[in-house]
Formats: structure tokens, sequence, C-alpha cells
């Protein structure tokens, strides 16, 4: 049963327990003697007081109110919404992997760093590159380390002049941020009428100031950048260097590799490609490589082995320095592991071959009923457009994403990439069945059919959740960011 | 379709300049409330400091949107609405009535190269209609 | 077949002929030939669930866990207790298997949770609002520098030399990127030296950076450094943990403009120092200009309480090259497991853990000095660790720790060469009288 959940603060009752701790088994001393009385609190944070029981019904409830993927597809493009696998989180729950210090006399925590030694050796196998970073906590994290390691480059060769970084109009967001935050102006290139980078204008803005150009490949229309080995050669012929986003790896697992590519920097995302949950927004990993000319840039430290004994290594003088505390999201990492190693090399081709073909499966199904401003196979995902939808009968993109949750489906991406009118952005992951995939075909078909026969419905929709459209005007205008209690 | 107010100058990023002498009231166009939606913030300049024709200025946010707004001139800034700090939905409902910021000109000539209400007004009308098609 | 990859070899074909290609090759026909793969990728192949579980447990085997070794090691990652509820409400696929709640509308248990979050880290901070957390303590503190730098319109940064190390460090790799100076402020009896730390103030300082409960376990004169950091018209920005905070006089008695640290002690396991997650709180004025997510309530066409991600105009997918920061994700499930954390240990369990943390603390470091080999290098007041020395080299204590089934204290040399043979010792709740005795006896008796 599905119901509104009042917050945990109003279910607070004085004196109530939600907690057992041990009596103290050392000679008593009173708090005061510890704490002077100009450091120690003089009102108690206002923290529920709440039975366990009070708070396992609150949280399952407020669980109930999610849509996840165990749940049904989750066609989110540029997200890779795959199935995470069980066997991935009881390994990431064993004790020797979650209980342990990392500040542990590395000796004693040998079979942690073997684990991210091989799986760096993977990612590095996988992608083509010569080292891997398993530090940056996200994808944005690896964005923001990678370009440090380019900028790091060019200073190394005393190159200063290069100020600018290139990025394609289809880029996620991160991207120019990222560009930004490391003190890069950015130059935008626009994509051609295949969806491509168009190498004409990309050859104008290549000069002397470029330190690199960022690109995601497949793009975020889902498709594959043909001229990628010309795009390479003009790069580096200008002296700058090539970046792979790697958040539409899902398409390319065990068929292609960035590093033969071209590219001298990427990222991946363990929570998309490599199926480590997502969390309702988190954590992430997101794992650097590079090419062998770049490694001593690196953060540290670097996990190294010599005979049989893993080390972590901070004698890098070039290095970027330290991006985060220790070595990286740990528990994320032993779950992208643990995927690879279930994969393996078949396994991983086999992850690709059927993401791409549920993605032309469903582009195919749809090109009728949506407009498809890009019709040529696509690779894991596809971008479709709602502006016919919008033209005949004023039902927007935003309404269809709303009208499918009431078809038990979680929407597609919506108004991304920014270069496609009223957006539809669907990436259906290769976990999905073709049985799944008819029933999200069935449920998009149906919306086109109502948005032209019955547009009224949308102005309502979702109407079968919890809550229904938000007031997010409001919400910016007024903002209320914690509970307080009601005024009497 | 847009309105436009005759009698102010603007430049073709949707700032409108009501210039006296050597003071100049700022805002934004009817077209500009428009195109960002609901307002929700305004993210007021410093008063004393000082800007150069087509530095930015200021900050309007929108829900789902920030939007820079362009000095039209070169100056200081010598007063804020700060009646925008409270209520930023004015600019939605009275565009033109609604100055963001009043500044002391330090070349007042440089006002010739804005645009005229109606040479504004044509920019509008081209602008939707490269919309409607 | 794959057990994680639904179709049959004729349901592929099926689907091939509908997309109206012969074969799989055809899909990837726009990868120019020269780049397509012939061979298989060198990574061992795919094990059975049971082979992988026996591989995954015996490697697992290999380290020394804190379910069987007694952890006195701190220095920013706690072995504190964890409810059993913890692991089991933040374990429900709902919470794991759901994205970045974009689609409030079946993302309101996400939403709410972040909501719940930010009141606590705000009543625990005694600040306005809170972001819905950031990656780790460091990279929180990075971006604080960064964003009192673009609302200061300054590029100066001066931190305490009692931060702790690594955030240091991180700070320092950022900073450039921004054009930030980063100068440190010198200690003395494990606290921030005043007099050094006035003359390294400026007209051009962002921001001041203290830590308190500090490196050292110390707790700082937050009220002197926050006077100081004012008169410099600089922001105080204050690294804390929010465990200690339950019994400590929040940042923002002091004038804090942003608090922020590391909330790995509040629920989340010890993982190998991550995913833990970065809290970070500020005041009103700062609302607009913080990192990172933020929820906000509103209200639904029915008029509905419901929540959602608001103040979205400040981040990377709607700013782009304009953003201050550039992070688009939080540690959610970190912090779903610190929500569930805060409500069952509550008002009370919060403060009656911290002050066995404190009183244990206080207690070990009684036995070791009172044994004669270690001498104290600080007599402020402290949190959970405490910093001693003696004749021996850390590195041979927590040898001989080790073997008695102990994790030893720090060696904090390394990063402050003047604080030679310097050994920073945690002493959580979770430390038994037996433990503890076990702990200063072994410590105690002189090398063999």
């Amino acid at each position: 049963m599905i119901r509104h959940v009042d917050p945990i603060f109003e279910k607070s009752v004085p004196g109530r327990k939600g907690y057992s701790l041990p009596p103290l088994d050392i000679p008593e001393e009173k708090i005061e003697s510890l704490l002077p009385e100009k450091f120690a609190r003089k009102t108690k944070a206002e923290l529920p007081e709440v039975s366990e029981v009070d708070v396992v019904r609150h949280f399952t409830r407020l669980s109930q109110l999610n849509f996840g993927v165990d749940e049904g597809l989750y066609p989110l493009g540029s997200c890779t919404m795959k199935y995470n696998p069980k066997i991935n989180e009881d390994m990431a729950r064993l004790p020797g992997f979650s209980q342990i210090h990392p500040l542990q006399n590395p000796d004693t925590v040998q079979g942690a760093l073997a684990l991210m030694h091989e799986l760096s050796a993977m990612l590095a196998e996988i992608t083509g590159m010569s080292a891997v970073t398993l530090q940056p906590a996200a994808g944005a994290h690896g964005e923001l380390t990678g370009i440090m390691i380019i900028k790091a480059y060019h200073e190394s060769r005393g190159d200063s002049k290069r100020t600018k970084m290139i990025v394609p109009d289809t880029a996620h967001g991160t991207n120019p941020a990222s560009c930004s935050v490391a003190g890069y102006d950015m130059v935008e290139v626009k994509s051609n009428s295949r969806g491509n980078v168009d190498i004409p204008a990309l050859k104008e803005h290549l000069s002397d100031e470029i330190a690199g150009i960022m690109l995601t490949n497949p793009n975020t229309l889902g498709l594959f950048e043909e001229d990628i080995l010309e795009m390479a050669r003009l790069v580096h012929e200008a002296g700058g260097l090539l970046y792979y986003d790697g958040a539409n790896a899902n398409a390319i697992l065990g068929k292609a590799r960035p590093g033969d590519m071209g590219f001298d920097v990427i990222h991946l995302n363990l929570h998309k490609s490599f199926s480590t949950p997502h969390g309702g927004g988190g954590p992430g990993s997101g794992p650097v490589g590079v090419c062998e000319n770049l490694a001593e840039f690196l953060p540290v430290p670097v996990i190294g082995k010599k005979g049989d004994r893993f080390f972590f290594d901070y004698d890098r003088p070039k290095s970027i320095g330290r991006v985060r505390s220790f070595y990286g999201n740990f528990g994320v990492l032993v779950r992208a592991y643990t995927y690879i190693r279930t994969m393996g090399p078949d396994g991983l081709r086999a992850v690709s071959e059927g993401a791409v073909l549920n993605a032309n499966y469903a582009q195919t199904a749809l090109k009728k009923d949506f407009a498809l401003p890009f019709d040529r196979i696509c690779k894991h995902e596809f971008v479709l457009s709602g502006k016919k939808q919008k033209a005949e009968s004023g039902v927007t993109t935003l309404d269809m994403a709303k009208r499918l949750i009431d078809y038990g489906f979680h929407p597609p991406t919506i108004y991304f990439p920014q270069i496609v009118e009223e957006a539809i952005m669907v990436e259906p992951p290769e976990t999905e069945s073709r049985e799944e995939l008819d029933a999200f075909i069935g449920a998009m078909k149906s919306v086109a059919r109502e948005a032209r026969e019955n547009p009224e419905i949308f102005k309502d929709a979702p109407c079968s959740t919890i809550v229904s459209r938000l007031d997010e005007t409001l919400a910016a205008r007024k903002p209320v960011l914690r509970w307080s209690p009601e005024e009497e | 379709m847009a309105k436009v107010q005759k009698d102010l100058k603007y430049t073709e990023n949707h700032e409108w300049a009501k210039i006296e002498g050597k003071t100049m009231k700022v805002g934004v166009t009817d077209y500009a409330q428009h195109a960002m939606g609901d307002i929700v913030y305004v993210e007021l300049p410093d008063t004393g400091a000082d800007f150069r024709a087509g530095e930015d200025l200021c900050v309007i946010e929108s829900v789902k949107g920030a939007n820079d707004v362009y000095s039209p001139l070169s100056g200081k800034v010598t007063e804020v609405n700060s009646e925008l700090e409270d209520s930023p939905e004015l600019i939605n409902s009275d565009p033109y009535g609604s100055w963001i910021a009043e500044m002391e000109l330090s070349d007042p000539s440089e006002g010739d190269k804005l645009l005229d209400g109606e040479a504004y007004e044509k920019l509008c009308e081209k602008l939707e209609a490269e919309e409607g098609e | 077949m794959h057990r994680y990859l639904p179709h049959t070899p004729s349901q592929r074909e099926e689907m091939l002929q509908a997309v109206g290609v012969p074969d799989i090759d055809a899909l990837f026909a726009d990868i120019p030939q020269s780049l397509r793969l012939k061979q298989d990728l060198k990574i061992p192949a795919a094990l059975s669930e049971l082979e992988l579980a026996r591989e995954m447990t015996a490697l697992a085997e290999e380290n020394a866990s804190a379910d069987k070794y007694a952890c006195f090691l701190g220095a920013g990652i706690y072995d504190h207790f964890i409810p059993t509820a913890v692991n089991h409400l933040a374990g429900r696929s709902e919470f794991l298997t759901s994205y970045t709640p974009y689609q409030p509308e079946v993302s309101q248990g996400t939403l709410q949770t972040i909501f719940e979050y930010q009141t606590m880290v705000c009543e625990l901070t005694g600040m306005d609002v809170s972001n819905a957390s950031m990656y780790d303590g460091a990279t929180a503190m990075a971006e604080a520098a960064f964003m009192a730098a673009a609302s200061a319109k300054r590029k100066g940064i001066v931190v305490a030399r009692t931060v702790n190390p690594q955030y240091r460090q991180v700070l320092k790799t950022y900073a450039p990127y921004q054009q930030l100076t980063v100068e440190e402020a010198l200690f003395g009896n494990g606290q921030t030296d005043m007099a050094d730390l006035e003359k390294k103030l400026s007209s051009d300082t962002a921001a001041l950076i203290v830590q308190s409960p500090n490196f050292f376990g110390c707790l700082e004169d937050l009220e002197a450094l926050g006077q100081a950091a004012k008169k410099a018209g600089a922001l105080f920005v204050v690294v804390t943990d929010l465990l200690a905070l339950s019994l400590l006089e929040p940042p923002s008695a002091f004038g804090a403009d942003v608090v922020v640290g590391e909330g790995q002690p509040m629920g989340n396991s010890m993982n190998f120092g991550g995913p833990g997650f970065g809290f970070f709180a500020v005041t009103k004025q700062y609302m607009r200009k913080i990192p990172g997510r933020v929820v906000g309530q509103t209200v639904d066409r029915k008029g509905n309480r419901a929540w959602v991600l608001t103040l979205q105009a400040r981040e990377q997918h709607i700013r782009r090259e304009k953003a201050t920061s550039n992070i688009c994700s939080n540690h959610n499930l970190n912090i779903v497991m610190a929500t569930i954390y805060m409500s069952l240990m509550g008002k009370e369990g919060l403060r009656e853990a911290a002050a066995a943390c404190m009183k244990k603390a206080a207690y070990t470091k009684k036995l070791l000095l009172d044994g004669g080999k270690f001498e104290s290098l600080s007599d402020a007041p402290f949190f959970r660790e405490f910093l001693v020395k003696c004749s021996e080299d850390p590195a041979s204590l927590n040898a001989r720790l080790f073997d008695k089934g102990i994790i030893g204290g720090y060696d904090v040399s390394e990063d402050y060469p003047e604080l030679e043979k310097g050994w920073l010792v945690a002493v959580t709740e979770k430390r038994t009288a037996e433990e503890i005795a076990a702990f200063a006896e072994t410590a105690g008796r002189d090398e063999k």
C-alpha cells in the first residue's frame, strides 16, 4: 500500500529510543570534566526520538515511493540503468572489504590492494589505455581529474598558451563545467547533419591555443563518431589531446577501445557500464585512464607492485596531486570488479551487443510514431523528438514523459541533448528482455496515440503516483530546505 | 507578441535602458521574461561596482535556467532595486516597471549604439516569426 | 546464455530482422573497420556465482578487518557502531537501484530522505542550509574554498595546519585551477597558533579554514578563530564531525559561514576510505552559492506536501561553463544510511555514543600516560582522538599490537615532520575495557 509519509520529525515522541549501546565499562568520568563549558552544546540538536520499529516503517514506506531498476525498465538515456547484480552487494559487504581502515599497514590489506590493482589492469585492457587511477568518486570528478592531467601535460612542456578546450554541442553539461572549474575556456563545436562533430567546424577551432577536445563516443545522440580517426589526427596535429567521456561506454565493451581511437585520457562510469547501483544519485565511481606518456601525471597514490606485494606509491614528482581522500570509492570498486569477473570477455562483448540490439530494435519500432532527427543505426541509445506531437496537439515531451509513468515505466531522459528539439533520449540496457521492450514500445505508441486523440489527458499526468506534478516555481522562489516545527 | 516600450533603448540581448542624462536604469524586456519563464531569483549587482558595456551585470534565475544580464553601457551601479530580492516575479508581471539597477554612466555617448524602440520591435518580430516556424 | 542477458538466440534473430540488418556486426558497421576489436579482451574468463563468491571471500579474508581486530586507528575514518537496521533499510532495492530524483513523482522516497538529512545536518551544525552531500570531507572542503573565493571575490585561502593533511593536499591540488593561493597557519599544543594565524590573514583572504575537533582530536577555539576571520573580512569555514557536534556548541554559534566535513562516522562502514560522504552546510546568505544538489519542499497540484530538487540554476547541467562547481551527483546512498543512523540514534543516542567516545579516549590516554612510557603532545580538550609519543617508533608499536589482534594508531610524522614519533590514537564507543587494557598494556611495555 502506497501512502504519504510524514517527516520523521513529526513522529518523534520525547523519551522514545531506537538504539541500544552497552553500559560504560570503564571508570565513570563526568563529561563536564572532559569538555570545558565554553565548548559544550547549550541546546541539544533536535533529532527525532523514535523506536526502531518507527524507523523501519518510515524508511520502508519511503522506499516504496521510489521507482528502481528492480521494479522495471528505466530507459534513461546516457545513464545506463542496467540491472545491479545482487552478488555485487554481498561481496561489497564482506567484512574483509567493508570493515577495513584505509590507513592500516598495507601489508594487512593486501587483498584490497590486489583487487584494485587487478581492476585497474582490467579497465586499462577494456579501454586500451596504459594506466588507470580508481580514485575519482564520480564521472564529473573523473572529468576534472582528466582535465587536470591534460593541463599538467601542457604545462610540463612549457606550453602555456593553451587556454581553450573544445566541447561539442551535444556534450553532457558536466563537460563545460569541468573545463571551467579546471580553468579552461570552452569552445563549442557544432554537429553536422549526421549527428557527428562537424569536421570543417572543428578545423576552424583548432590552433595552438587549444588544450584538447572532450568527446563522448558514441555521443549523446547515441551515434558513433565515424570520423574519430580523422578528428584524433587533426587534434593531435594541432598539439591538443583527446578526452573520452565514458558515459556511453556500454555501447563498445569488447567491440572497440578509446585507446585505439586515439584518446589520450578517458574516464569510465562504473555506476553505468559496470553495473554498480546508482543509489538515488550516488555514490558513483569515475576511474580515469591515460596513455603511456601521461601516466606520470596521475593522482597519488598509485598502487604499485613489487614482487608479489602491493604498495601505495606516493613517489610521483609530476603527479597532479591528491584529488580526494584515500584511494577511491572502494565499495563501488568491489562491485565493478565482481561484475567484470562475472561477465568475462565474452560476457562484456555480449553486453554491448545486447545494448545496441535493444536500442536499434526500439528505435525501429518507434520511428513511425515520433520524429527521429538522425535516422541511422544507433549504438546503445537513440534520441527521438516530440516536436510532431507538440506542433499537432500541444502535448510536450514533458507531458509525454509524465504520462509514461502511468504506464509503469520510468521516463526516458528528456530535453537533452539540447540540439534536438523536445528531445526524448531512450537507453534500453542489455539486461532488458524483448518482452519488457515490447511492453515499453507499446506504451510509447499508446502515448503517441493519446497525444493525437486525447491531449487533455496529459494535463493531469501522472495520475497513478503518490503526488501529482509539483510546483517547482514555488520551491525555488520561497525555498524551504529543512523541516521546522509548525509555528503555533 | 512581446510588448516593446518605444521610449526606451534596447540591446540585442533583450535588456532595456532608460537613459536620462548621465544616469541609466536597466531592466530586461517582456520578450526576455517570457523566454525565461517563471523567475525565481535575481542576483543583484553590488552597489558601487563598475561595469563596461556588455559585461555580466547580474544573473536572473528561472525555475530551470540561469540567465546573464549584460550591462548595456559602461558605468557604476548607484542603486539596485531591492524589491526584487523578495519578489523576483515582478519582472514577469511588469518587466518595464521592474528596473534592476541604476547606473551612473561613464560615457553617455555610447548610448548611440543601442537599438531604439522600433529597431528592437523588429528584432522581436523576427525572432517570434522564427520560433513560429 | 548469461544470467543477466535475457535474449535467446532465436529472439536475437527476430530482433535483428525487425531492425532490418543481417547480423550483429551490421549494427557496428559505423565503427571504422580498423577500430573493431578482432580478438577477446585479455581479462579473466567469466566465473559462476559460486566460484566467484569463493574467490572473492578468499580475497577479502586476506585483509585484517575490524570485525576481527580491535581498531584504534582514526585520522579521518572511524570504526563506529552501526545499528543493524541501517543496512537492512538502506539496502532496499528501491533506494539502491533508483536514479537521481529528476522525476519527482516517482522519487519521493529519495527526495524526502534527502530533506530529512538536510534538516539533521542543519540541526547538528546550526547552519541554515545543507546540500544533499558531496564526495567526501576533503572535496567538500576544497569546494568550500572555491565557493568562498567566488563569493568574496578574493583569491587567498588560509588553512590551519591542524586540518586533516589529506584535505589540505586536495585543496592544494584544486587551488591553482582557480588561481587560489593557500597558506597554512602553524600550531602549538595541538591547536592553531593565533598569533601566526593573524599574521597570515589579509585583505585578500577569501576564507579561513579550520577544523574542530581537529586532525589531532583537539578542540579549537572557534570563537577566537571566527573573530579573526571576520576581522579580515574572510569567510569562516569550519571542518567538523557530526557525531562530535551532538556534544559540541555548533560552529554557527561562532560565526561560521560554511561548515563541512566527512560524514562516514554516521552509520557508514569504513569501506577502506570510501564511499563515505561530505556534508556541506551554509548560512542563508550563501544559499544560492552552495555547490551540489539541494532538495526543497513544495506542493503538488492537489496541495499535497511534496519534495523536489530545487535551486537548480546553480548546477552544472544548467550553468554549464558558468558553473562554479562541476559536481553532478551526491553520495546519496551514504546519506540514506546516515539519515537512518541519525534517526535510530536520535537526540539522546548520538550524545551517548559521542560521550562514550570521549570518555574512552580520555581513559585510554590516561592509561598510556600513567604507564610512564608515553608523553602527551597536547593538553587541549579532545574528542575521540589524541596525540602521544614515546621513544618507540609508531611502526614498531603497531607491529607489536597487530600480533595481539589490535590495529594501532596513526604515525603522524610523515604529515608533520615537526611531530617526530607522534602517534594518533582513536577510541570509539566500540572499544571495550578489555581491548583498551590490552592496547595500553602492549603499547606501554618496553620494546623487546
